[in-house]
């Protein structure tokens, strides 16, 4: 039924229980840091499991941008907490009773659905690179869907700076736009 | 696209795994001691008494005791102090040694890129440990400097794996047999070798530690936790050198002497180099870092890139 050793299925169990108890960690820990780093850590298990399929590719590129995403993240919600700073103890759950609820629906769902598809076997080997082939899956047929993707995350990045920034154009250029040099707080490092 | 096949095998299937990691990891504190040597003779101008000072203060360090603040969140405070040397050891695994790297996977620059990127989150968890004013801001200033760093390194890599046809750093060394790649993308290499100073937060990108704010991520650090932040960080340095020499500058190519003995020297340039350089410039503020990186290196790396994928595509690495 499966290829792999004994081992690395003892590898994804492991990995899989990591994410679980990594994931569950992010409600129980009373720190919006360790929150978000105990994420970060459920990603990583998961990137493991990845690892141990030999899907480097898609094992790194996870470690890789989740690393980043949850960097930023910490950044932003220790800036948005209700407590100065986000640094006192503070509960992780709020609407309990709803997410609890939402929150074991989704898995019994899921749970169901693993144990109720009949998954496919594989045919034929495995491709020498897998990442050539992923990149030929995801770039070669679907490149329209990729690219109207790419450029709707774009805007939705652009749109938000836009409503998120306090200072416009017309407070950096004047009322008319004429100033030749932007009046802004901290000049950049081109020399504007 | 060169069709290159990955028969050279690995360190670890060669020797076993568990050699091989040691020989991998001693090799890269090794090239650790030698980035601290360097820096040191450059910004004292000692001859030999250079690369004796990072052993004695090393263990000067370890017999420091720890030191202790109010309220740390200890946890993340050790999980970032360990993660950096882990991360810089881990990310010796797919640099070629001899030839060959620990493990050779299809994807082995993302796995380099990859154990940097967890760098944002090891250095802002020692910012965030200690509890402490000047840590958390040296912390912050590392992600803003991140924001800036991260998208040319990204496309210089990306520009290496364009050349090659492949992301296996020995395929990348094998592409390089008529020419070495620093001739067709200087840019990227630049970026690349200024990148590793810039995660490794060192020389002008030093402002996560900066004096003005007392050390910053190392302010609250003495002792074992000190040595292995920078002990970690001179490992990085050392493994950026070695994969630079790698991907840009044909890794062990060269006539007479023996290969490993070329990617030495080749290293030992680009330590040099980026020591000399390094020492010789400002400290850079990261919010400038920021606009001169997105507004200049980013469409510099991006052109750089299109340039090398037209030579590609019209067969000129084949």
């Amino acid at each position: 039924m499966t290829e792999l050793s004994s081992i690395e299925v003892t590898a994804l169990i492991a990995l899989g229980a990591l994410a679980v108890v990594f994931g569950a960690a992010v409600f129980i820990v009373d720190s919006m840091a360790r929150a978000t780093f105990a994420l970060l850590a459920s990603f990583l298990a998961i990137a493991g499991a990845l690892l141990v399929l030999d899907l480097v590719y898609l094992a790194v590129v996870t470690a890789l941008m989740m690393t980043i995403e949850m960097a930023v993240m910490a950044v932003f919600m220790i800036m948005f907490m209700m407590n100065p700073a986000g640094l006192m103890p503070m509960s992780m759950v709020h609407n309990k009773r709803g997410s609890v609820l939402a929150g074991a629906t989704v898995f019994a769902v899921l749970v169901t659905g693993i144990w109720m598809v009949d998954w496919p076997t594989r045919r034929g080997l495995v491709p020498e690179d897998p990442t050539r082939q992923l990149g030929e899956a995801i770039m070669g047929s679907h490149m329209l869907v990729m690219l109207v993707i790419g450029i709707a995350l774009f805007g939705t990045i652009l749109a938000g700076t836009v409503l998120a920034t306090s200072r416009g154009r017309y407070d950096r250029f004047g009322p008319d736009l004429k100033a030749p040099r932007p009046d802004d707080p901290v000049r950049g490092g081109v020399g504007r | 696209m060169p069709e290159l096949a990955a028969d050279v095998g690995t360190l670890a299937s060669t020797w076993g795994v568990l050699p091989a990691a040691l020989v991998v990891a001693a090799v890269g504190v090794l090239l650790g001691v030698l980035v601290s040597a360097a820096d040191r003779a450059v910004v004292t101008g000692q001859g030999v008494r250079a690369g004796v000072e990072p052993l004695r203060s090393g263990m000067q360090l370890l017999l420091e005791q720890r030191r202790r603040t109010l309220a740390p969140d200890r946890l993340l405070w050790r999980v970032g102090g360990a993660a950096v040397p882990v991360v810089a050891l881990l990310s010796m695994a797919v640099v070629p040694l001899a030839g060959r790297t620990l493990w050779s996977t299809s994807a082995d620059l993302v796995w380099f890129n990859a154990m940097e990127a967890l760098l944002w989150a090891a250095v802002w968890l020692m910012g965030w440990g200690p509890n402490a004013v000047h840590s958390l801001t040296g912390g912050y200033r590392f992600l803003a400097q991140g924001l800036a760093y991260e998208l040319p390194l990204m496309f210089s890599l990306i520009t290496v794996g364009v050349a090659a046809g492949s992301l296996r750093s020995t395929d990348v060394v094998a592409a390089q047999d008529g020419l070495w790649f620093v001739v067709t993308m200087p840019v990227a290499f630049v970026v690349f070798v200024g990148g590793a100073a810039a995660f490794a937060f060192w020389g002008p990108f030093a402002a996560p530690t900066g004096a003005d704010i007392a050390g910053g991520v190392t302010s609250e650090l003495s002792g074992l936790d000190r040595l292995l932040l920078l002990a970690g960080r001179a490992v990085f340095l050392g493994a950026t050198a070695a994969m630079a020499a790698a991907l840009f500058l044909g890794g062990d190519a060269g006539p007479w002497l023996p290969g490993p003995v070329w990617h030495l020297l080749k290293t030992v340039a680009v330590v040099a180099g980026l020591v000399w350089g390094g020492r010789r410039l400002p400290l850079l503020r990261p919010d400038r870092v920021v606009e001169l990186a997105w507004v200049v290196l980013v469409p510099l790396t991006l052109l750089q890139a299109l340039v090398v994928a037209v030579l590609a595509v019209s067969g000129f690495y084949a």
